[in-house]
């Protein structure tokens, strides 16, 4: 192993003990939708703040000592330096307690790990998001990568779907990717009486969507699984073949390296060789019921 | 650990000179583990003296049956496996992963304060050798090292001991895994009637046989070694067919054995805890009472535990037939895409030590169609 020799022992410790979580603290906290928060975390360690790296798609894992671990996603700006946020919805204990928290307090955290989204494989391509609820916040990293490097991507279209209008995450946010370039296309299951957009299924927006070169089309989604399967179906009919699809999958993550045999699913590790996947490589065990 | 031992590093001690050998790496300060007998069978635990080995039994095993018997002779390792296995030792059933403690600074979280023993292995089978080798490849052999595993291999000191004899429920040929010990070990010993059959594979293996009483071994001596590791290998008869078992399995996930399979499993765990390459965990918080001081203690689980795959409020693996299909697809096939190699061996555990007597080979056979 190359260690820099002005590595402390802690920092040393970091690449030698993948179980061992560091000090981060809670700069701030911000309510979005019912229930979901984003919590902006930094290093307490000034080294460790600054070597810390992540491309869009990855997750932490997120340590209350005596709670436990949770893996969440990190939904930060991948250029952003010293700090980063993570989108969580209150789902279990962890989650629980960790909606408790104020900013100051301190926890633990692990990572990044898990594979990006396939930026590369977007460049010059259409590019098309499509996101489920809170399945918007892995891919709010890509959207920022495709904003500061607008001019490299083809079409860009955010497709998103939500149980309700107050369920659609970041609204603050989509003037300025609409600005920014991006097209933004919403749905919800129920609509309010002050909802004048789409109502039903997010498969429905991709049915109507200009696709002028379906070959030269990349679709990344997250969501839930439903929403997931029926967008490939629809992206199908669209012409686009599996291996142009790339999803975000979840699974109950514990050690977050491959090591504790939780994730899997057929013989993926999700966590080491996930979370985000190419459809057809993934596509035959997603089908199978209790995998 | 250098390569194969050759033929010109066999060497012979008499039967005194075993006691010798357990002497020997005490005083270099290793703990020696091996075979003795506890509750009605023969495990795995720390000796200091040839006397606490299982001299004169042997295991007489079947699907679902583990019985000691009186051997006619005073061999002490005449026996094949029983219910431990050396993971025990190397990837413990219980750890303490990290701990934090929280400070005026915050939390602040340290390494596992367990030390790793120094372990010398007395009685390592070809089987046991080939699994350890497999969870080298699951706990050094990817991007990220299991420090618990890795700190106590590195230092651990390995004597195989070829099986002279095999139980029912042995497939080490099918597997490719024994019975010879060829490779991963110190030293390998060949038990006979007046003395030990020694051959050395590295540089600490020699180091120790050149403080034994050993003298380099006479062709006589060789060739009963070799008759009595053959006799081991003659007495398999069950076989398991690999051929193709990867797409056989992952290929046959709705095959109506999973569902006759489940009707007989009790899902009680049995396999997965005497399988010697499972290697599942599940870790939980251990609080002191003001919750200032925490540890993570991993623990062995398995894929039989129904809340193992407990995702999002629900268990992905609600009942036995998915249960038991992941963890024998799991051995048998996805461990070929994860690892490279099948995660079994072939030692025949999770056939005796399983309570409804399931056979696992009987159930591959039952998927390629060949039994009912």
């Amino acid at each position: 192993m190359n260690l820099s020799p002005l590595m402390t022992h802690a920092h040393a410790a970091v690449a030698d003990n993948p179980w061992l979580s560091q000090t981060v603290r809670i700069e701030s906290i911000t309510a979005e939708i019912p229930e979901v928060a984003t919590y902006e975390l930094a290093f307490v360690d000034p080294v460790l703040a600054a070597r810390y790296r992540f491309l869009p798609g990855q997750f932490n894992m997120l340590y209350l000592p005596g709670v436990g671990e949770v893996a969440i996603s990190i939904s930060a700006n991948p250029n952003s330096r010293e700090r980063w946020a993570h989108t969580i919805r209150v789902a279990g204990t962890v989650t629980q307690s960790l909606s408790r928290l104020q900013p100051g307090a301190t926890l633990g955290l692990r990572g990044p790990y898990g594979n990006p989204w396939p930026l590369a494989d977007c460049l010059g391509k259409d590019v098309i998001l499509v996101a489920g609820g809170i399945g918007l916040a892995p891919l709010r990293p890509v959207i920022y990568e495709l904003l500061a490097n607008r001019a490299k991507y083809g079409n860009v279209t955010l497709l998103l779907g939500a149980r309700t209008p107050e369920g659609l995450l970041y609204p603050g946010e989509y003037t300025d990717w609409q600005a920014g370039g991006i097209e933004i296309e919403s749905t919800v299951d129920r609509a309010s009486s002050e909802w004048t957009g789409n109502v039903g299924v997010v498969t429905l927006l991709i049915d109507r969507l200009p696709l002028p070169r379906p070959d030269q089309t990349v679709l990344l989604m997250c969501g839930p699984e439903v929403m997931m399967h029926f967008t490939v179906k629809s992206a199908r009919k669209r012409g686009l073949a599996d291996k142009q699809i790339w999803l975000s999958s979840e699974r109950n993550m514990q050690c977050a390296v491959g090591l504790c045999g939780h994730c899997q699913l057929g013989p993926t590790f999700v966590c080491k060789d996930g979370p985000v996947f190419r459809y057809d490589h993934i596509a035959p065990f997603l089908k199978v019921e209790g995998l | 650990m250098t390569a194969n031992a050759s033929t010109e590093s066999e060497f012979f001690f008499a039967r005194a000179g075993l006691q010798q050998l357990i002497d020997v790496l005490r005083t270099r300060g290793y703990k020696v583990v091996g075979p003795t007998i506890d509750q009605g069978a023969i495990i795995y635990d720390e000796i200091a003296s040839v006397d606490q080995l299982p001299q004169g039994w042997t295991d007489q095993q079947e699907p679902g049956q583990y019985r000691l018997e009186r051997r006619n002779d005073e061999a002490w390792f005449g026996y094949v496996v029983g219910p431990h296995s050396w993971k025990r030792y190397l990837f413990p059933p219980l750890a303490t992963v990290s701990v934090a403690d929280k400070t005026a600074a915050g939390w602040q979280m340290t390494s596992s304060p367990d030390p790793s023993p120094k372990y010398a292995f007395l009685g390592v089978r070809a089987c046991e050798l080939a699994a350890i080798k497999i969870q080298d490849r699951v706990f050094l052999g990817g991007a990220y090292v299991d420090p618990i595993y890795r700190d106590r291999r590195e230092q651990a000191f390995v004597i195989a001991v070829n099986c002279t004899m095999a139980g029912t429920n042995c497939f080490c040929t099918s597997m490719n895994t024994g019975p010879r010990c060829r490779t991963g070990f110190d030293l390998a010993l060949t038990e006979l009637p007046d003395g030990f059959l020694i051959e050395v594979g590295s540089d600490s293996g020699s180091e120790i046989v050149r403080e034994l009483q050993a003298r380099v071994a006479e062709l006589a001596e060789s060739q009963a070694a070799e008759q009595a590791r053959l006799q081991a290998e003659l007495q398999i008869t069950k076989k398991l067919d690999t051929t193709d078992i990867r797409n056989l399995l992952l290929t046959n996930l709705e095959h109506p054995r999973w569902a006759d399979v489940a009707t007989r499993c009790l899902s009680c765990t049995n396999c997965t805890m005497v399988c010697p390459t499972c290697f599942c965990t599940s870790v939980s918080e251990v609080s002191d009472l003001q919750g200032d001081h925490v540890e993570r203690h991993r623990q062995w689980d398995s894929c039989f535990n129904l809340d193992f795959s407990y995702m999002n409020g629900g268990n992905v693996r609600n009942d036995i037939r998915s249960r038991y299909r992941q963890w024998l697809t799991h051995k048998l096939a996805s461990w070929i895409d994860q690892f490279g190699s099948s995660g079994c061996v072939g030692c025949g555990r999770c056939i005796t030590w399983c309570p409804v007597a399931i056979d696992l080979t009987v159930e591959v056979a039952a998927i390629r169609g060949e039994t009912p």
